[in-house]
């Protein structure tokens, strides 16, 4: 399968975990890594040729570091133009139809701080779910989220354990080594790997 | 000779120099103050001028040539062909009824023959063009309802001069006077009909293909001369050509000259054509009226008072009946139908040809002739205050109160965008506006320029868009936007200075070159004053930062940061550039206020902007809560 890295991060200079996920993304077989803010740095999308890369790929995968408990704005912008009613969803829009969703998200609190009694009050799934529910109406198959959590306190090495479970992951979806039903009984990806292990 | 020709000139023009503006001030309006000029000067009241008036005025009837060939100009053919209605119909019957009315008065109260009184209807059934056309484009009128059917009668009178002319002769009672006057003999007269009928054809064709194919070319050859005389010669050149083409073959010039200006209205040079004919038109037609006034044959009318008096007011009577009641047929509303009728009841300066040819011919004989030519003279200088009488008097007891409002102007272009200047700039902007719907009226001084961009279907025009009569022309007082891109800061800034006095209403966006330029535009309160380089010179320093491996959104940001700050800095800085001048010799001052705003830069933009982006500040506070959540603590 070929996956499509939809990436948004409007200070993409300043990170430091982001940095290091996405280095080298471009590079493997099957994989288009495709920066957002770098292609239309005024927000000006263009939706024929999003639609045109949305129809060679067969995974779509969102990645961003978690602003206001969303995506960053040009992601919802990219939403808003390219799922277009009759391409996306619809009676007639069947185009996303049977693809893979699935989120990479990074937030910079622990995953405790996610959890209905924790900091946030809300577990990130609850925070994603408007993303989730606009792929089951495009007729895509979400997965749940590769989540990497605690960016603002994270050490070296368990970026690199992170960045590694990220190449795994992309591994198994190229290779369609990944078990959908399976892997959709987990709150978040990363689990599905510890299982897998 | 000269002495004398200076002299007749002087009181001509002094003439109209006095009396114009007097009559304007009191609302007669120019016709009307040519008329008095006339009569003043004229040999039965203070006699400046003498019989030779008459020859002024054969000279003058030029004018009229002139008129119609800009009337024509303004016309597309399109709405020509929407006019065929009025002008068959309505023209048509006007003379039709008209002539055959007053053939029947004259026939019931004198004891002329038949053919005398239909060459009398028939001569009488035409109107004045000249003071007509004149008087209601003056008041703005040509435009309504009214005025186009006025015109659309006009023009087909116009036509019906040709048979008319043909046919008079067959009316012959005595012995034709084979005077050396005025008769028109053309050099195709001799041959056999058919043959007369295809050469006039071909040459109505070959003005059509000519002013269609041809002259956009010559006059591109001309006007890239940049010697404006040598244009506005063409311009005459070409009417007097097609006069003199028409002449020849035995059409009316005014006729042909209106078809020239009906296939040139699609022309780029329509604008400059128009700007050049027009004061020619002007004087002439003025002199024509002074001629009329001057003709006047006052010795006569008081031979005869009543009897001219009761010719004038039976003619226009009757003008006047004709004319309401035909319109009301073709349903215009009353105060239409009234500035109709009332514009054209009068005798026309066709009567003048026609009467004198008629002579010639042994139609008519002087004693009847005479007392007519003068009470057609005096109907057209009654006119103006007949219209005036209309006007101020019947309207506003009887017209519609409801119509009182213009008919839409459906003549001129309706393009509520001007761009003056269309190289390499002002494309774009045309372009981009295009792109997305616009159309806008283009004015451009380099014909290579026009004649290139009017291939590719854009609206172009050739002309100075610094003189207010090429704006008004261009559509001015309807436009809302006026760009300026021309690239030439003089004649921009005449641009400018010409569109808020004549047209305050339009707003101004303008190109600038020079910081000089730009400090001189933003003192002028403009709706937009923009430096030619500073956009496209930010893009490319943008992208270098891109290419240098800058974010491109962040680069973007700071791109628009910039710019803001930029224009505020130099908005701030027009207070107090007048004291700098003396600070700071010419040259000079560029390079301080550069280095002043370079400073500025570092001091302002420099710093980081993206606060909302940072995260510096939430690790600093939020980190040890976290760490304290996730048990690391």
């Amino acid at each position: 399968m070929k996956v499509l890295v939809l990436f948004a991060h409007p200070a993409f200079q300043k990170s430091k975990v982001n940095k290091i996920l996405v280095d080298g993304l471009s590079e493997l077989e099957d994989v288009t890594f495709h920066d957002l803010y770098q292609e239309y740095p005024e927000l000006d999308i263009d939706v024929k040729r999003e639609q045109e890369l949305l129809e060679e790929h067969d995974v779509v995968m969102f990645q961003f570091p978690l602003f206001w408990y969303s995506t960053p704005a040009i992601l919802k912008e990219w939403q808003d133009l390219v799922l277009e009613h009759g391409w996306a969803y619809g009676s007639k829009g069947n185009r996303l139809q049977d693809k893979l969703f699935m989120c990479l998200v990074t937030t910079g609190g622990p995953r405790q701080a996610y959890q209905v009694e924790g900091f946030h009050n809300h577990t990130l799934n609850q925070l994603l779910s408007p993303l989730r529910q606009t792929s089951v109406l495009c007729k895509m198959k979400p997965l749940p989220p590769f989540v990497v959590h605690s960016t603002h306190t994270m050490e070296m090495d368990d970026i690199l354990d992170a960045k590694n479970d990220l190449h795994n992951l992309l591994n198994l979806l190229t290779n369609q080594e990944i078990n959908v039903d399976e892997a959709g009984r987990y709150e978040y990806l990363n689990e599905y790997f510890v299982k897998q292990d | 000779m000269e002495g004398n020709f200076f002299y007749q000139a002087f009181v001509y023009l002094a003439a109209a120099v006095v009396a114009v503006p007097i009559a304007k001030r009191l609302g007669l309006g120019s016709v009307l103050g040519y008329l008095i000029a006339g009569v003043l000067i004229g040999p039965y009241l203070l006699g400046f001028v003498g019989e030779e008036g008459q020859d002024v005025m054969h000279f003058a009837e030029f004018g009229v040539v002139m008129m119609l060939f800009l009337v024509g100009l303004e016309l597309q053919p399109s709405l020509l062909w929407k006019l065929r209605a009025p002008i068959l119909g309505l023209g048509g019957i006007q003379v039709v009824a008209t002539a055959g009315l007053i053939t029947a008065i004259v026939l019931l109260v004198s004891d002329l023959s038949w053919q005398m009184a239909l060459a009398i209807g028939l001569t009488l059934a035409l109107s004045s063009t000249a003071i007509v056309l004149q008087t209601l484009s003056e008041k703005g009128l040509l435009k309504t309802v009214g005025g186009q059917n006025a015109f659309s009668v006009l023009l087909f009178q116009d036509i019906a001069v040709i048979p008319i002319l043909a046919f008079l002769p067959l009316l012959a009672t005595t012995e034709a006077v084979h005077s050396s006057g005025h008769e028109t003999h053309t050099w195709i007269e001799g041959m056999p009909i058919a043959l007369q009928t295809m050469i006039v054809l071909g040459v109505i064709v070959s003005i059509v293909l000519i002013g269609r194919y041809l002259i956009s070319y010559a006059f591109r050859l001309i006007a890239q001369t940049r010697l404006r005389e040598l244009f506005t010669a063409a311009a005459l050149l070409l009417v007097i050509g097609i006069t003199l083409l028409m002449t020849m073959v035995g059409l009316s010039p005014a006729l042909g000259t209106f078809l020239a200006g009906v296939v040139l209205a699609q022309s780029e040079y329509r604008h400059e054509l128009e700007t050049d004919i027009e004061p020619f038109k002007g004087l002439l037609l003025g002199l024509f009226f002074i001629a009329v006034g001057a003709s006047i044959d006052f010795n006569l009318i008081f031979q005869n008072p009543g009897l001219i008096a009761l010719i004038v007011a039976g003619l226009i009577l009757v003008k006047l009946m004709v004319l309401v009641v035909i319109g009301r047929v073709f349903g215009m509303r009353s105060d239409n139908n009234l500035m109709f009728a009332f514009g054209l009841a009068q005798g026309g300066e066709f009567a003048f040809v026609l009467f004198s040819y008629a002579l010639q011919n042994g139609v008519l004989t002087s004693e009847t002739a005479n007392p007519l030519i003068a009470a057609v003279a005096i109907s057209m200088a009654l006119t103006p205050l007949l219209m005036l009488l209309n006007e101020r008097l019947i309207q506003p007891n009887f017209g519609t109160k409801e119509s009182v409002e213009r008919e839409s102007d459906t003549i001129d272009e309706k393009n509520t965008i001007i761009i003056a200047g269309f190289g390499r700039y002002g494309s774009t902007i045309g372009r981009f506006l295009q792109a997305n719907g616009m159309q806008a009226t283009y004015l451009d001084i380099d014909p290579n320029n026009v004649d290139l961009l009017r291939k590719l279907g854009l609206k172009v025009f050739y002309g100075d868009a610094s003189r207010h009569d090429l704006l008004h022309a261009a559509g001015a007082d309807d436009a809302r936007l006026l760009i300026v891109a021309v690239d030439d800061s003089e004649k921009s800034l005449e641009i400018v200075e010409t569109a808020r006095k004549h047209f305050p209403h339009v707003k101004i966006m303008v190109r600038t070159k020079y910081w000089n330029d730009y400090y001189d535009m933003l003192e002028k309160d403009l709706l937009g004053v923009y430096r030619e380089f500073s956009d496209v010179a930010l893009r490319m320093g943008a992208d270098a930062l891109g290419h240098m491996g800058y974010r491109k959104n962040q680069v973007q940001r700071s791109l628009k940061k910039f710019r803001r700050h930029d224009e505020a800095y130099l908005k701030g800085m027009v207070d107090s550039r007048h004291e700098q001048k003396t600070f700071f010799k010419r040259g000079r001052q560029v390079i301080a206020e550069l280095e002043l705003m370079m400073l500025e830069d570092m001091e302002k933009e420099a710093k980081d902007k993206d606060l909302g982006w940072d995260t510096d500040g939430i690790v600093e506070e939020f980190a040890p809560l976290m760490r304290k959540i996730e048990g690391k603590e």
